[in-house]
């Protein structure tokens, strides 16, 4: 039968693909893609444990993740609207501009 | 032996549409697979019985939180595929490689010894998760519930704020602000 630790190695591999996503992009927008995506591997750990446990809490903290994922696109998503309009591009490089 | 099979097909399912987001190199495909991996995450939801977090999931990510990548989206070229240079590639996947396992062999070595079960598997008899979920976000999280809704409120505001044409005008200085006199 499908267990605890089935689903929390899913919420793993799923952290992992997010993890490799968030290192590999150089592109805004696809980071945010990423970061989704490890909010949601989150998710599915607080899921499968409150339901193990036999307590509700861990769905509580799924839908608080999910409230901060969306206020969390709202403003990144208008900020990046902000810096494109500026200089023309969503490229992560295009926001280095100290030079040491 | 249904959760078996709801399960394997499930996670194989999302694991292909993340790898798709996280892999691809048109903007568009990955939204999409975006979406379709909020989907099957949700089935993971029901199969857990927490049928109103899967709906929530549903409406909320692939219904707001696309629309608004879609919206988003129309500002950006979108068309043409994504160039990204990468300069260190080999430090790159032996990194990727080298996390990636030790985050799964952190999550399960502690727990593959004591597969638990559970512990009070039934809330309380004729009461449905729905009203399960109420009863608890009102009365045990109402302030976290409040400070959520107030969070929201003011991503909105600045959400309307960035986007929006006229205001940005009193944003920036640099641009028109010859222009800023008659605004305000």
């Amino acid at each position: 039968m499908i267990g605890l630790t089935h689903y929390l190695v899913l919420s793993a591999i799923l952290f992992a693909i997010g993890l490799v996503g968030v290192m590999k992009r150089k592109n805004l927008l696809m980071l945010f893609f990423s970061t989704e995506i490890l909010l949601n591997a989150v998710n599915i750990g607080f899921v499968a444990i409150g339901h193990y446990y036999g307590d509700l809490s861990g769905q509580m903290f799924a839908f608080f993740i999910i409230a901060v994922a969306a206020s969390e696109i709202a403003v990144g998503l208008g900020l990046l609207v902000l810096w494109y309009k500026k200089t023309g591009s969503t490229d992560l490089d295009s926001l280095s501009m100290m030079k040491g | 032996m249904f959760e078996v099979i709801a399960f394997y097909t499930f996670s194989i399912l999302t694991i292909l549409m993340f790898g798709i987001v996280v892999l691809s190199k048109n903007a568009l495909y990955a939204m999409s697979a975006l979406a379709g991996g909020m989907i099957f995450i949700s089935g993971f939801f029901f199969l857990l019985g927490a049928e109103f977090l899967g709906v929530v999931q549903i409406v909320v990510y692939s219904g707001a939180v696309m629309a608004l990548y879609a919206f988003g989206m129309m500002f950006f070229d979108t068309t043409r595929d994504v160039k990204e240079n990468i300069q260190y590639k080999k430090i790159l996947y032996t990194l990727s490689v080298l996390s990636a396992v030790l985050i799964v062999i952190i999550m399960s070595a502690p727990l593959f010894s004591a597969n638990i079960e559970a512990i009070y598997p039934s809330m309380v008899e004729g009461v449905g998760n729905t009203q399960m979920v109420g009863l608890v976000l009102f009365t045990k999280y109402l302030i976290p519930f409040e400070l959520a809704a107030v969070m929201l409120l003011v991503a909105m505001i600045s959400g309307i704020l960035l986007v929006s044409k006229r205001m940005e005008m009193n944003l920036t200085e640099e641009d028109n602000y010859e222009e800023k006199g008659e605004i305000i």
